[in-house]
């Protein structure tokens, strides 16, 4: 469309991963060490479902278009499938370097936690997700048109960026939850995790009915924030504390350089 | 000065030549979709190009520039198709959206409707002309006085005579290629696009109940940025700028090739004055143009003078060789006689400066043929020059010339014709054979619409392109006539044997095989054997890397045959064929009978015989060359010049046409609003965040101290 799209698309679907990254990551740089590898990490897995695609579409009858759609969900299965396999394959990687990092550093304990890692495996996940999905589009949002003239729906940048920033968001939270769920050996909610990354897949062929893949998909969003906020440590009580502003001596009492 | 010649610009030569970094990008995404995936590129999903389009371009010569220009990144508008010229109101001041787009059907391409936009051309994005398959009743956006300040009629030569002011040429010529506009005109054919363009503008675009339209509108983006500015000497001047090693072009002279042949063949090393020469110069001019770039058959106003002259050259060819006439005949074909007569000028001053194989006085008289296809009967009219015939033997020889009981009204001046540049030289003898007496028959002079359905160039139906292709039509006999006389009429000015005059036939089968090459289709087994293999499609392009820039033929006005096709034709049809091998034919010095500097040599690819597939290809000796023909003024530098043509065309990188929708500016900016609201809302949720992270994610942390 133009400029004002293009700008107002990027904000939408990179503001809080920005965000995030502004105020949590980019000061430390371990923690942006292991935000670029698990960005690499995604990559891989997107690399293996791409050749899969490849050779099937290939060997596929392109006239047919059953076929061809349901190639399209076999691609979005596997894809699925492999970027939870790479971010378990992330996660053994990183308990094993946890270890090594311990025997080198001088510190007794870990310079980061595993659940920081979490997070920001997650983020990395969420940053390289965000930016296949988007930047093609905001590449074509800058010029003079918009989509339409074949009768496609007018609001497709619009939605892209939000779908977009849920999943950047849905991520950095299922990086959360899947770690923590690992650490405890709980293979029920690493199945949850895995069972709600497949359901907002498939809800995006609901497009172009935005709707009914937005709204889903954001109670969806809220709904992992939830959980991976708790597992990661919060409760009710807390987020109370917080809000009413009642934490001061609290902090005071436990402040420690991070 | 360059003596090498300039490509045009590079998309003829190289193809798509925009290298922007995201066109790059996204080709790369379509490297993806070259593998045939189905590939539902975002971009199918917004743009729809327009593939048959046809541009205007920009024209400079010493003091203006004519033609169309877009800017940089293109013109956008909101379509809008015109139905009457009071329509014109929406676009120019009711319509709530400008600018706009105005498309238009033919009959409504007109002077008034064109320049009321270029006075308002601030609502106005650009132009798109529908081109229709029927030709208007008559359109001519030429000048009413064709090339007027370069003929031989000023304020010295013939006063009353200069301007038109006697005879008006082209009466109904509206002149609109040669004014300027700053927006782009492109010209789109009635087909398939056509019918999607109107079928957008009528879903989005139109205004219900008296109430604006609403958005998304139906939009057009016409790409065609000029580089040149001004005038010729400004680009010219920007073209000298050396910043670099491959230098930024911004326009080139319009220039390309003459082609001559003569009967007895001249040496080609020797210029200047010959002892004892006496030539008849029989001219013939081979260009057109249009409105739009490149579009133009020129039909009655260009092929049909050069098929009749290429017919009367094959006509003399036996007679010549058994009778040899007394003086020679050299047949001369002028290339961009339309852009003020930048052939025959070319020809002229190589004769005046010793650089041709003849001079000027070694003319004895000029035989020009003019338009001759429109000739109701059998009518056609002999021109001459009243000024340069009052010197008394000036006079004599033009009424030697005079073949039959035609005789030129002594008080009108020549048409626009290259004799006018040979009597801007000296005076010599010339007439200038055409179909009108005074006013021009075209009704479709220099226009698009000037092609065969002008000639009334029809075949049976039920004909298959070969059949066609050998069809005798009633054009082709009645031009077939006119060569007839032509070539008799040559042979006694060049003071042939009278005996033998009335055994001079032009051959009625290669008039309509040329009409049909140059008119109908060019591809067809008669060219095609007439040429040379590798130059069959030739792009008339090679691409010096570095340096050097591009040496080609700049092609303006041109059919899609490349420019040497006349050479070929001129050398079939008066010269010989040798029994010379290919490499022979190449180096043909080498063997004791032939001569590079008397002939040409050519090497064609002859006809396919029926029992084989090989084609039968031969070498051809003929006394045809090929002399440059740049106006003078690029030779001297001159590049205001008031005496030769200083034409010049501008380059451009790409051309192109595309239409999508747009959408309002409120939902831009309410985009941009959520988008910059979404940002300061997560950095602010982000910092209460992080600060209070100990505080939130604390539950696993020294349970035991909470103070509450």
């Amino acid at each position: 469309m133009t400029a004002s799209v293009f700008f107002g698309c990027t904000f939408i679907a990179f503001g809080p991963a920005i965000a995030l990254f502004l105020f949590t990551i980019a000061r430390d740089p371990l923690r942006v060490i292991f935000l670029i590898a698990g960005a690499f990490f995604w990559l891989c897995s997107l690399l293996l479902s791409s050749l899969v695609w490849f050779i099937t579409v290939q060997i596929s009858n392109k006239e047919s278009s059953s076929q061809q759609k349901g190639l399209l969900i076999f691609g979005v299965v596997l894809s699925v499938l492999l970027q939870e396999t790479c971010r378990f394959g992330y996660y053994k990687l990183l308990k094993k370097a946890n270890e090594g990092l311990l025997m080198l550093s001088a510190e007794e304990t870990m310079p980061i936690s595993i659940r920081q890692l979490a997070y920001v495996s997650g983020l990395g996940f969420g940053f390289m997700s965000g930016a296949f999905s988007m930047v093609n589009i905001l590449a074509d949002s800058v010029g003079p048109g918009t989509i339409g003239i074949h009768g496609d729906s007018q609001h497709y940048f619009l939605s892209s960026a939000f779908m977009t920033m849920a999943i950047i968001l849905l991520h950095m939270f299922w990086g959360v939850v899947f770690f923590d769920s690992c650490e405890k050996q709980h293979w029920w909610s690493l199945a949850v995790v895995v069972i709600s990354h497949l359901l907002v897949s498939c809800l995006t062929f609901q497009n172009p009915q935005y709707v009914g893949s937005l709204v889903p998909t954001y109670i969806i969003v809220f709904l992992v924030g939830l959980w991976a906020f708790f597992c990661s440590g919060g409760s009710l009580r807390n987020l109370k504390l917080c809000l009413t502003c009642k934490d001061k001596d609290f902090l005071l009492a436990n402040h420690r350089p991070r | 000065m360059k003596s090498h010649w300039m490509c045009s610009n590079m998309v003829r030569c190289l193809g798509d030549g925009n290298t922007s970094l995201q066109k790059l990008a996204t080709s790369i995404v379509f490297f993806f979709c070259l593998s045939d995936v189905s590939c539902n590129s975002v971009e199918q999903k917004i743009y729809v190009e327009l593939n048959n389009t046809v541009p205007c371009v920009r024209l400079l010569n010493a003091t203006h520039q004519i033609g169309c220009q877009s800017s940089i990144s293109g013109d956008t508008g909101v379509i809008h198709v015109l139905e009457s010229e009071e329509d014109l109101e929406w676009p120019l001041s009711k319509g709530p959206n400008p600018p706009y787009m105005v498309l238009l059907e033919s009959s409504l391409f007109t002077r008034s409707i064109m320049m009321k936009m270029k006075n308002e051309s601030n609502r106005v994005a650009g132009v798109a002309v529908v081109v229709p398959n029927t030709s208007p009743p008559e359109f001519s956006p030429h000048t009413t006085c064709p090339n007027e300040n370069t003929g031989v009629y000023s304020d010295n030569y013939g006063p009353n005579l200069a301007h038109c002011n006697t005879t008006v040429w082209n009466p109904r010529g509206n002149g609109l290629s040669y004014e300027e506009f700053d927006f782009p005109v492109f010209s789109l054919k009635e087909d398939n696009e056509t019918e999607f363009i109107k079928q957008c503008y009528l879903d989005h675009n139109r205004a219900v109940n008296g109430s604006a339209p609403q958005y998304p509108l139906c939009a057009m983006q016409l790409f065609s940025h000029m580089h040149a500015v001004t005038n010729t000497p400004t680009c010219m001047r920007r073209n000298d700028i050396n910043f670099s090693i491959n230098p930024e072009m911004v326009c080139d002279p319009l220039g390309d090739y003459n082609v001559w042949g003569s009967i007895r063949p001249y040496n080609d090393t020797v210029f200047g004055h010959k002892e004892n020469e006496s030539v008849v110069i029989a001219a013939a001019r081979l260009d057109s143009r249009a409105f739009f770039w490149e579009v133009s058959t020129g039909a009655e106003g260009s092929v049909s003078g050069f098929v009749t002259l290429l017919a009367a050259a094959q006509a003399l060819r036996e007679v010549t060789h058994e009778a040899p006439p007394t003086r020679n005949i050299l047949f001369a074909f002028f290339q961009g006689e339309t852009f003020d007569y930048i052939g025959s000028s070319r020809m002229v001053y190589d004769m005046e400066n010793g650089k041709f194989v003849i001079d000027l006085d070694n003319i004895h008289s000029v035989l020009e043929i003019g338009q001759v296809a429109l000739h109701s009967g059998n009518n056609l009219f002999l021109h001459s020059d009243p000024v340069s015939r009052r010197n008394n033997t000036v006079n004599d020889v033009v009424r030697e010339e005079l073949f039959s009981s035609f005789f030129p009204n002594v008080s009108q001046p020549l048409p626009p014709s290259s004799l006018q540049r040979f009597l801007r030289a000296q005076p010599i003898p010339g007439i200038v054979l055409a179909d009108h007496e005074s006013a021009f028959n075209n009704r479709y002079y220099e226009s698009f619409y000037d092609n065969a359905a002008n000639l009334n160039l029809t075949y049976p139906s039920d004909l298959s392109p070969e059949e066609q292709l050998e069809f005798v039509t009633h054009t082709a006999e009645s031009l077939t006539d006119v060569a007839t006389v032509v070539a008799r009429a040559l042979y006694k000015q060049a003071g042939g044997d009278e005996s033998r005059v009335n055994t001079i036939k032009a051959d009625p089968k290669i008039v309509t095989q040329m009409l049909y090459g140059f008119l109908v289709s060019s591809n067809n087994s008669w060219f095609q054997a007439v040429m040379a293999p590798e130059l069959k499609n030739i792009l008339t392009c090679v691409h010096v890397l570095g340096y050097l820039g591009l040496h080609c033929f700049v092609f303006f006005c041109l059919l899609e045959p490349s420019p040497p096709e006349y050479y070929y034709l001129l050398a079939n049809l008066t010269g010989a064929a040798t029994n010379l091998t290919q490499s022979q034919c190449q180096k043909p010095d080498e063997l004791p009978n032939e001569s590079r500097q008397m002939y040409s040599y050519l090497w064609v690819q002859g006809i396919v015989p029926p029992n084989s597939t090989e084609r039968d290809s031969f070498c051809v000796r003929a006394s045809v060359r090929l002399t440059k023909a740049v106006s003078p003024a690029f030779e001297l530098g001159e590049y205001a010049s008031k005496d030769y043509s200083t034409w010049t065309e501008s380059r451009w990188k790409f051309i192109k046409a595309r239409i999508f929708l747009v959408a309002s500016r409120d939902l831009e900016m309410l985009t941009l609003g959520v988008g910059v609201a979404v940002l300061f809302t997560s950095l602010l949720v982000t910092y209460f965040i992080s600060t209070k992270a100990d505080v939130l994610f604390s539950s696993t942390r020294e349970p035991a101290s909470a103070a509450y």
